[in-house]
């Protein structure tokens, strides 16, 4: 089972998260990863924009490609959008399979891809100027890893 | 009309994350546009998506009534 939104409120992984495991009885393995929005280093809010044709449906071939790739029972893929605060969940992805290798190779290509090839622009308060954040070198360096 | 959108920082530079236009050639858009945003527009790490659907070589595309061309800077990471 393919589950993949977008979200934007705030939201309880947790609350997906057991579902999702629900959902697929007899699997050996769930790997689930949250991001959240880090706290300190003076940074009061983030924003997500996304476009919307574009970014769900690149999540959800992102998912697919996931799962093939490492043969899952289902993949879980939640993103927040809109505004949010230090502390609240950006993103949380979890992997379902049979042994646990697939799942966390599956949580962390996934992690890699969202991160610099999904359809997201970000921007940051601080001392209540807003600045958008421009790709990083490692991002790119950490999605090379899969080839 | 079609329409224009803005995504990311260069929604600031345009002031709006969308904007009206008169149907043409891109090209032409393009021309009608204060000469900075233009620039950033056609800036090689900019996508443009027709519809939805990125386009290979937007160069000479015309754009219809009703169009929805987008513009996407290079992504942050989510």
């Amino acid at each position: 089972m393919l589950d993949v939104r977008l979200l934007a409120q705030p939201f309880n992984p947790g609350a997906f998260v057991g579902p999702f495991t629900n959902a697929h009885p007899g699997l050996g393995g769930v790997c689930t990863f949250v991001g959240e929005v880090r706290g300190g280093g003076g940074v009061e809010a983030l924003e997500l924009s996304h476009y919307e044709p574009l970014t769900l449906p690149g999540m959800q071939a992102l998912a697919e490609t996931a799962s093939s790739r490492f043969g899952l029972m289902g993949m879980l893929m939640l993103h927040r959008v809109g505004k949010m605060y230090p502390g609240e969940p950006i993103v949380c992805v979890s992997a379902a399979a049979e042994h646990r290798r697939a799942a966390i190779d599956a949580v962390d290509f996934a992690m890699d891809h969202l991160k610099s090839d999904s359809w997201f622009w970000k921007r940051e308060l601080r001392g209540g100027v807003w600045s958008w954040i421009e790709p990083r070198d490692q991002d790119h360096a950490d999605l090379r890893r899969w080839g | 009309m079609a329409k224009l959108v803005f995504l990311g920082r260069l929604a600031d530079l345009a002031g709006a994350a969308e904007r009206e236009v008169a149907p043409g050639t891109l090209e032409a858009i393009l021309a009608d546009l204060p000469v900075e945003l233009a620039v950033a527009l056609l800036d090689e790490k900019v996508r443009i998506a027709r519809n939805g659907e990125l386009l290979i070589n937007p160069g000479s595309i015309m754009v219809a009534a009703g169009d929805e061309i987008a513009f996407l800077p290079p992504v942050s990471g989510g």
